[in-house]
């Protein structure tokens, strides 16, 4: 029997959700249906345990064991003539398992075929790094470390990449709010002004929907403007929105309407 | 001797004008906004077309300047990052008084459609802004529209109250 869940505000909620919904799958295939891969798979079972293969969208996708991932590689760049690591990263299911999914997407520019390959690790553990196999890791794992917290073993230079040094969370783990927490909220004050400033630039304003015609500290009124911090009572003066003074300005020939032209070709 | 060709009385008047010290020195600085190139984002693009020949900059003597030190006015075109955030103070800070800003495009004035983590929500977090702009991106006429109206306000105070530094606190 299904959860029973309360569905009084589902009219609240941004997006609709389907109470019957069923995420798609993407087919999946033998990889004995594609003879290139099947002897790619062949060579590196011989040496590696390949725990699960198979094709999906025409590319072989191989799980194999966390410690074997520089084997593979190697295997793969020097005999496989898979060549290229187009994109490596990892996948957050903490959630659901406490694990981190790694990805290597491989590329064979003379078979013309990809193969991504795949290992769980335990949240708190370390890959190896696959750098000295290929320079585009070197970026590709500082980024992983950034973005996850996941260390590469073995990696030359193992800091962040985006964002700053003294950053305090990794920002693509599911966990981390999209808004930031508390240290994101006032890194920029904390670090320019320090801590004791928070009171007076106050904290940061998120809600982008948010107008407000009496507060003159982060509105004007057009035509209606007032000093920052007027208290704003409805009867303000009109002010005009002409850029220049009336009766012109000392040395500067006076602006007139009349005296100006239309271009109205958009050509000209 | 060389003859003059100029004819004083004839040719309308004395070369004098009369004014007071802060109108002639609002004059010079209000038409010499040298600007800092600052684009940090896609208004960086409109920003360098307002300095093309198209809509031209030079007319109004805002010249571009790679140096915060040869600089009047900072336009911050574009999104600011919780990371860049201290260069920008460090800039403003290199830049001589009297000295301008003019925040340019959503996400300057409130960090726009980057609600995220790693958006500074507003540059007037870090320093004194004179003037919004709205727009995402503002157009070229926007910010010489919002050039002028800077001007305007140049030429509004007092010339030595510009050299009072603005604090944000």
């Amino acid at each position: 029997m299904r959860a029973y869940t309360p569905k009084d505000d589902v009219q609240a909620k941004a997006y609709y959700t389907d109470r019957y919904y069923v995420a798609p799958q993407v087919p999946k295939s033998e990889v004995e249906t594609d003879e290139v891969f099947a002897a790619d798979l062949a060579a590196i079972k011989a040496r590696f345990e390949v725990k699960e293969a198979y094709i999906q969208v025409e590319q072989m996708v191989i799980f194999i064991n966390p410690h074997d991932i520089y084997g593979v590689l190697e295997l793969m760049r020097d005999e496989l003539a898979y060549t290229q690591l187009s994109e490596m990263s990892a996948i957050d299911w903490l959630a659901k398992d406490n694990t981190f999914e790694i990805f290597y997407q491989m590329l064979s520019m003379t078979k013309r075929k990809r193969i991504r390959v795949k290992f769980f690790i335990n949240n708190g553990e370390a890959v190896d790094s696959v750098e000295k196999l290929f320079r585009s890791a070197d970026w590709s794992e500082r980024e992983m470390f950034d973005m996850f917290g996941i260390e590469a073993n073995n990696h030359p230079f193992m800091k962040r990449i985006l964002m700053p040094y003294d950053w305090q969370g990794h920002p693509l783990l599911k966990s981390y709010p999209l808004e930031g927490d508390e240290f994101a909220a006032w890194y920029e004050v904390d670090k320019i002004y320090g801590k004791e400033a928070r009171e007076a630039i106050g904290p940061e304003i998120r809600d982008t929907a948010r107008v407000d015609r009496y507060d003159s500290e982060r509105f004007a009124r057009l035509g209606f403007e007032v000093p920052k911090g007027t208290k704003i009572t409805g009867d303000e003066p009109r002010n005009s929105q002409e850029y220049q003074e009336e009766g012109g300005v000392f040395l500067i020939k006076k602006y007139t309407k009349e005296a100006s032209t239309i271009v109205d070709d958009p050509q000209r | 001797m060389a003859q003059h060709k100029v004819n004083y009385t004839q040719d309308g008047g004395l070369p004098v004008a009369l004014t007071s010290i802060d109108k002639i020195v609002n004059w010079g600085r209000s038409n010499s906004l040298w600007a800092l190139t600052y684009g940090l984002a896609c208004c960086g693009i409109e920003m360098m077309a307002s300095g093309a020949s198209r809509y031209d900059f030079d007319r109004y003597g805002t010249i571009f300047r790679a140096s915060p030190r040869q600089s009047d006015l900072m336009i911050v075109a574009g999104t600011l990052t919780k990371k860049h955030a201290e260069f920008i103070k460090r800039l403003y800070d290199q830049m001589t008084e009297p000295r301008w800003v003019i925040s340019m495009g959503s996400c300057a004035n409130t960090g726009g459609m980057f609600n995220t983590y790693a958006t500074v929500q507003g540059v007037d977090r870090i320093i004194p802004v004179d003037l919004y702009l709205p727009g995402c991106a503002p157009r070229p006429e926007t910010l010489q529209y919002g050039v002028m109206l800077l001007q305007k306000k140049i030429r509004a105070n007092k010339a030595g109250n510009a050299q009072k530094p603005k604090r944000l606190m």
